[in-house]
């Protein structure tokens, strides 16, 4: 601990020790720089390479010829995915299931934790406590199964969007919100001028509570469109099925028949590595455009959430 | 009582608003919980969950005298700790090294980047591993021949798979894991920096004695939670990157389950397994933050 400390105490070898400090600290800062610089790369090639493949001619692809940038553009793959039967159900399914569960799992989710945000809510603690230990301990996959098998909700639409509406962390994020951002004095003003509660969340809570609405609806529409375990488990008819089990039968299983016409997939052999790429591409790109118009209320809202957790 | 009947009395429309999520909890997780005793039951569907007969701990003997049991808690204990090893520092790391930057726009754009694989989906992000790592096709065996290598049949060799899952996880979350990190970098009082400038310590004596104590509760939390969580896999993703070659280390307690239960119809076997599971997961939980109380006061209850 001695010498670096002490050094700006001796005023003669100060100067020459900050300078030689200086000297260290651009070594230091450039190999930051580089390490960062590696990582950016290592996390955008991927994502470009995807992309660039998707657009590229399934010839270019099928040999290997795509390293950065697209080989002799072409959209064949995208036109061959948007006049697939199937991929457009999925579609059309997983937009369903993204609008209807966000739609359900935000308002279950506010439902919740605006009440336990209330300080003068008899029993809030109780119910933390009982909301809380879920995150800790659960029956597991089987038991949950059989009680979503029980409520008849196997083979519907319900089973993704109730078994799995309403995630813990999420409530605890909201309720923190709620609590540092709704001012007690607020809450006693409303009460003096004689504000019932539903009136009170709906006229002052949700206009001021814009950003944490917004981190629900981008966590939960992410997760929903994301999702394919609870379809594996829950669906059969293929009708039903969200586009990532598609795109998990095509891709993962290398099972295209299944998902395709047979004699259309044959003819369209030359092209099946070009799909995967451009169906890759179709099935995250609604979830990354969304993604830099909340990403700022993303970051704040989690933050409020675990720092306050 | 006389507190509670007010509550009730003046809040009454929060109660109200309460009964739905309530009800959520009490039949998708409570009810399972209680459905969780089929692990000692000899499952009948004719005679349901409560009608079928006890059987004790039959179920559990069952598997623990079965030779998987082994592999199947190795599997999952050494891709676990794997896990924690790479992909719980990194993130400090990533986050101390962006704290260090000044140009505000290389910041935001590493973060940005950083942060946009979270949101791919796991079905995505298999698809990703498998067409990069195809024998035939993916870059990386086309990049390995280029360099005059053979090329290496990544998801059949038993040996890899942890690191491609390990791997792979890193390169999809350490950006979204590091903002919390930033945050708590953010929180530390600007005065500490000015002292340690004025006593003439460089940039990397300053992360030691600055940044990584301004941090530290913060890292004492999330490793508690993720040592609390080191029985509960990222499940999804390892079974879809299974394949008939590589089971011998894929094979993990809750992929072990999705089969035995679901495809199998072995319920109450299934149920058994995934018990054990959990009861080690919140055993390690408990005794993770007792530890981390005693040692550093920080726990998360």
């Amino acid at each position: 601990m001695a010498s670096p400390f002490s050094a700006t105490t001796a005023p003669g070898s100060s100067r020459a020790y900050r300078i030689k400090n200086s000297a260290g600290d651009r070594v230091f800062m450039a190999i930051i720089y580089t390490a960062l610089s590696l990582i950016l790369i290592a996390v955008l090639y991927p994502l470009i390479y995807i992309l660039s493949s998707s657009i590229s001619s399934p010839d270019a692809v099928s040999s290997g010829k795509v390293w950065l940038w697209p080989v002799d553009i072409s959209f064949e793959g995208y036109t061959t995915l948007f006049s697939t039967p199937l991929i457009l159900t999925g579609y059309a399914n997983s937009l369903f299931y993204t609008a209807a569960g966000t739609l359900i799992s935000v308002t279950l989710t506010i439902m919740i934790a605006y009440p336990l945000s209330r300080r003068s809510l008899y029993g809030r603690s109780v119910i933390m406590v009982f909301v809380t230990f879920t995150m800790l301990f659960g029956g597991g996959l089987i038991p949950t199964y059989l009680v979503v098998k029980q409520l008849g909700m196997v083979d519907t639409r319900w089973a993704l969007l109730i078994p799995n509406a309403i995630w813990v962390w999420q409530v605890i994020i909201a309720r923190s919100f709620f609590q540092s951002s709704i001012p007690d004095e607020l809450v006693e003003a409303s009460e003096l001028d004689g504000c019932s509660d539903l009136r009170f969340i709906w006229s002052v809570v949700l206009p001021l509570s814009k950003p944490i609405i917004a981190v629900l609806v981008l966590m939960y529409a992410v997760g929903q469109w994301n999702a394919y375990f609870d379809a594996l488990i829950y669906l059969k008819s293929d009708h039903l099925f969200p586009l990532q089990l598609i795109l998990r039968s095509i891709i993962i299983l290398n099972n295209g028949a299944g998902a395709m016409d047979v004699a259309e997939m044959v003819e369209k052999q030359h092209l099946s590595d070009l799909l995967k790429y451009s169906l890759i591409v179709v099935a995250t790109l609604p979830v990354l455009c969304i993604y830099p118009f909340v990403q700022k209320h993303f970051v704040q809202g989690m933050l409020v959430g675990s720092v306050k957790g | 009582m006389n507190v509670a009947r007010k509550s009730f009395a003046k809040h009454w429309q929060l109660y109200l608003i309460l009964i739905p999520p309530i009800l959520f909890f009490i039949i998708f997780k409570y009810y399972p919980m209680a459905n969780a005793v089929l692990a000692f039951k000899d499952y009948n569907v004719t005679k349901g969950i409560w009608g079928s007969p006890w059987i004790g701990f039959k179920n559990f003997r069952l598997f623990f005298d079965n030779p998987i049991f082994w592999t199947l808690v190795k599997n999952t204990l050494l891709i676990s700790l794997y896990q924690l090893l790479v992909g719980f520092p990194i993130p400090i790391l990533l986050a101390l090294a962006l704290n260090e930057v000044r140009h505000a726009k290389f910041k935001k754009l590493v973060q940005m980047v950083t942060f946009a694989p979270y949101f791919i989906s796991t079905v995505v992000m298999v698809s990703m591993i498998m067409l990069f790592l195809a024998p035939r096709l993916g870059f990386v065996n086309l990049a390995l021949n280029a360099l005059g290598m053979d090329s290496i049949n990544f998801l059949g060799e038993p040996g890899m798979f942890r690191s491609i899952y390990v791997w792979s996880d890193l390169w999809q979350s350490a950006g979204y894991a590091s903002v919390v990190y930033l945050a708590a970098l953010a929180g530390i009082d600007p005065v500490l920096y000015e002292a340690a400038k004025v006593d003439g310590a460089s940039r990397l004596q300053k992360i030691i004695h600055v940044d990584l104590p301004g941090i530290l509760p913060t890292v004492t939390i999330l490793l508690i939670l993720n040592v609390g969580n080191i029985m509960a896999l990222g499940f999804e993703k390892i079974y879809l990157l299974q394949n008939p070659l590589n089971t011998s280390s894929s094979e993990i307690i809750a992929t072990y389950v999705y089969k035995m239960g679901l495809l199998n119809a072995n319920y109450s076997f299934a149920t058994a397994v995934g018990l054990f599971n959990s009861v080690i997961n919140l055993v390690l939980l408990v005794l993770v933050n007792g530890l981390a109380k005693r040692i550093s006061s920080n726990s998360i209850w």
